[in-house]
């Protein structure tokens, strides 16, 4: 039956994940992005939450159900207060999370348990390539069969922790289809390029990897011989990046009117303009809206439903939200919302990035 | 509890019923009405009223509770859920039509929001009773007072067990069903006071055939030819004293000075927008799927694809006008839902009502008017109904308070500016 509550065990995970985001994350996203490093302790700090643990089954030794909605609901706050470190705690999900939808069942055992351990899993995947029209579904990297197992070769970029991880999922075409493969990082012929730099989340390490040569067993194969569905896999990430920048956009849109409730001009507070004052009503319009999009396609996934336009759609408007959000909470501040003691123009960094991101995180 | 898009087999049943009704009744007979306005489409009318007696879309009265066992859980309402669900599919068939349903409309549902319950049982029988079709409406607008609500200038004076109405109306959609078609009502808001501002406006319950109200107009309109909108005028036309709706008690000048931003007269009408607001973004969002689907058809015939497995920048410029018009009017959906699902659970929904009727009185015009300019020379035509969806359109980012009106609502409660501080 339609309904709009969490549940209560939802509810719990946001108001945690609330509380985190609000006493860590906003009190080092702004030195962590001047720094280009998150703080030592924030990633052990969050994987404590149990963000990946809690979604793996007890069979392959998690401690809880896996739900795109409550994954949704989560990154939304994560983002809320740092998208960098929202980012980085996803890398290990983003392998995780796949590795359990649509690995076999030997992948599912060998790698999965090591994620409801106490230290964070250094794991990521890698999806985006380096040019001007990427496109998931026609990668450049590839996937060759030699008999025993699999050779991979192309360039990889945006990778996250590329430099400290020990498992890569990395994406590749095989005969023209998308498949991903298991890859550990002391594999001979993949290398860690310098790191790259970015307009927005300064703080999160990503490089490019390049793969020359590189030689995986069969099983390296995620979901075996049949490989994967990567649609749904996909639908999933653009869920998660959605949700994300629903996050993103919130932070922004609060800040604004705060800031034009209490900012005086002309003897008045700003927010008593309505050009103010309607661009913030409209904010407000768009974040709910985009965020109830996020939800259905994220409970579409749940319940099994095809997703893939929800997904599609669902993603392409919370990317221009958040932009658009954030575009307009930085000119309610003015000349303030230029300047890096204010956070807006961070938030605006990180908010262009959306349109770029891809398969940075999963639910 | 959990977040759930699942809709009800109840619900789901009653939709398909409805997209059925606007399929067979009312697509076929749209143009003519369309085209022969101020004709009544009695036979959608008759056809709709042995339903609507039974299942009232506006201003049903809540069933009283027959459980006894107080262990067993209240079921949940869902009559706003419904209603928007229904208002959805009839608009896909007509707008204008959807707005001719008999029933309680408008002023079924200000009786709902501001009625206390004797006047409840007391206005609201009849749209269950009653052998043939009956309507309400409300008439708030008056020729000088549109958006600021408190500007209207209809007078209402006690006159012992009486009120007497003096003053013109306008724009009162379904005036001429509810009083001259049909034994109905219209609720009629009218200051006992000009000098209380807000505080001094009330609602009152004018049924058909008072002497001293009278239908002196209908207009001709863009669009939503089929629905009558009439003007109203009321002169020495008297009333009932317990036909005031909710609290009769006349506010003393003093005692409201301090409290001018929440009158309660003005609190009734803003409670009836909570509950019709969502039902004004269903209305348009019924339209506009019409619309898109049309275009889909139209695109398919045509062989131009729309994909959903390329990136954004590999689109054709149609496949991303295509993509961004569905996701308009998925959020506009959603919101709309979300608001009648907050009215049925009970929550305040006064910034998320607002919200949605922003949202899809948007995406519909949007919508249409891409839809026409996409289809081309088969956008343009009267032959197709793109065109008539245009028109029709419209009107949900005016009535019920225009997009910009709805704006400022939703600024003030986020902002916490009162209507003093923020114009
Ligand atoms: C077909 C139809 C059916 C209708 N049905 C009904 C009905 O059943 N009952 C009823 O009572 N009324 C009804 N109305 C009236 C309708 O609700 C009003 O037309 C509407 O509220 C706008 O008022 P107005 O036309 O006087 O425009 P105005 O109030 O004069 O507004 C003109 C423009 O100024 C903008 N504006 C006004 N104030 C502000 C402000 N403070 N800030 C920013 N912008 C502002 C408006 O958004 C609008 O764009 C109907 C109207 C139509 C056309």
């Amino acid at each position: 039956m339609i309904s709009f509550s969490p549940s209560e065990e939802q509810a719990l995970i946001v108001d945690t994940l609330k509380r985190f985001a609000k006493d860590r994350l906003r009190s080092i996203f702004r030195e962590a992005d001047e720094n280009g490093e998150l703080p030592a302790d924030i990633l052990s700090k969050g994987w404590e939450l149990g963000l990946v643990g809690s979604s793996i089954p007890e069979q392959y030794g998690g401690f809880g159900e896996f739900s795109a909605v409550t994954g949704a609901l989560a990154l939304e706050e994560l983002a809320w207060g740092d998208l960098a470190s929202a980012l980085a705690l996803s890398a290990p999900a983003s392998f995780a999370f796949a590795i359990l939808a649509a690995g076999t069942e030997a992948q599912r055992e060998a790698l999965l348990p090591q994620f409801s351990e106490e230290s964070f899993v250094n794991a990521t995947s890698a999806l985006i390539e380096p040019r001007l029209q990427f496109n998931p579904r026609k990668l450049q990297t590839t996937a060759t069969s030699d008999g025993n197992g699999y050779v991979l070769n192309g360039v990889k970029s945006y990778v996250p922790l590329a430099n400290s991880a020990e498992h890569f999922l990395i994406y590749a075409a095989e005969n023209g289809q998308t498949q991903a493969f298991i890859v550990p990082a002391k594999t001979v012929g993949l290398s860690v390029g310098e790191r790259e730099k970015l307009m927005g989340v300064r703080a999160l390490e990503v490089a490019r990897i390049t793969l020359d040569n590189v030689k995986v067993a069969a099983d390296a194969k995620l979901g075996g011989e049949a490989g994967i569905d990567f649609g749904r896999l996909y639908a999933r990430s653009q869920v998660a990046l959605a949700a994300l920048a629903i996050g993103v956009a919130r932070g922004a849109y609060e800040y604004a009117l705060d800031y034009a409730r209490n900012r005086q001009t002309f003897g008045e507070a700003i927010g008593q303009r309505q050009s103010i004052a309607f661009m913030l009503a409209e904010m407000l319009v768009e974040i709910d809206g985009a965020r109830l999009m996020v939800w259905e396609a994220a409970w579409k996934l749940d319940n099994n439903q095809e997703v893939t336009r929800d997904a599609l759609m669902a993603k392409h408007n919370a990317d221009k939200t958040v932009l658009m959000v954030c575009d307009r909470a930085l000119q309610i501040l003015g000349g303030h919302g230029y300047i890096r003691e204010f956070p807006v123009e961070l938030w605006l960094r990180n908010a262009r990035g959306f349109s770029t991101f891809d398969g940075l995180a999963m639910v | 509890m959990a977040i759930d898009f699942k809709l009800s087999e109840s619900i789901d049943t009653q939709r398909q019923m409805a997209q059925m009704v606007a399929e067979q009744m009312m697509r076929p007979v749209s143009r003519h009405f369309d085209e022969h306005e101020h004709d009544i489409p009695w036979d959608y009318i008759n056809a709709m009223w042995p339903i609507m007696r039974q299942n009232p879309m506006f201003g049903a009265v809540d069933k009283p509770e027959t459980a006894t066992d107080p262990n067993k859980p209240k079921k949940p309402k869902t009559g706003n859920v419904r209603m928007v669900h229904l208002i959805e599919a009839l608009s896909w068939g007509d707008a204008g039509m959807y707005l001719t349903t008999p029933g309680g409309a408008l002023g079924g549902a200000a009786v709902a929001a501001a009625g206390t319950s004797d006047q409840k049982n007391r206005f609201l029988a009849r749209f269950g009773d009653s052998e043939t079709p009956v309507w309400g409406s409300m008439a708030m607008t008056e020729p000088q007072a549109g958006s600021d609500t408190s500007a209207i200038r209809t007078t209402a004076v006690r006159d012992g067990d009486s009120w007497i109405l003096n003053g013109e109306k306008i724009y009162c959609t379904g005036g001429r069903l509810s009083l001259e078609e049909s034994q109905g009502l219209v609720v009629v808001w009218a200051t006992v006071d000009p000098k209380l501002g807000r505080a001094g406006m009330k609602a009152f319950v004018v049924e058909a055939g008072t002497p001293g109200m009278q239908v002196t107009k209908l207009e001709h309109k863009m669009g939503i030819r089929a629905s009558d909108t009439a003007a109203v005028v009321f002169t020495d036309c008297r009333i009932p004293f317990d036909n005031v709706l909710g609290n009769p008690e006349i506010p003393k000048a003093e005692a409201t000075a301090a409290s001018a931003d929440a009158p309660k007269g003005f609190k009734g009408a803003m409670k009836t927008f909570d509950a019709t607001r969502p039902a004004v973004a269903a209305s348009a969002l019924g339209i506009a799927r019409a619309a898109l689907e049309l275009l889909r058809e139209q695109l398919s015939i045509a062989g131009i694809p729309i994909r959903d497995d390329v990136p954004v920048n590999e689109m054709s410029a149609i496949e991303r006008d295509v993509l961004e018009l569905e996701a308009q009017h998925k959020a506009a959906w959603l919101l709309t839902l979300k608001a009648a699902w907050m009215m049925d659970s009970g929550e305040a929904n006064t910034v998320e009502a607002s919200a949605c009727k922003v949202k899809a009185g948007e995406a519909a015009t949007v919508i249409t008017q891409k839809a026409v300019e996409l289809l081309g020379p088969l956008g343009y035509t009267r032959e197709l109904l793109a065109e008539k969806w245009m028109r029709d359109a419209k009107i949900n980012d005016i009535f019920e308070g225009t997009g910009q009106i709805n704006r400022l609502i939703i600024a003030r409660r986020i902002l916490g500016f009162s209507s003093r501080e923020l114009k």
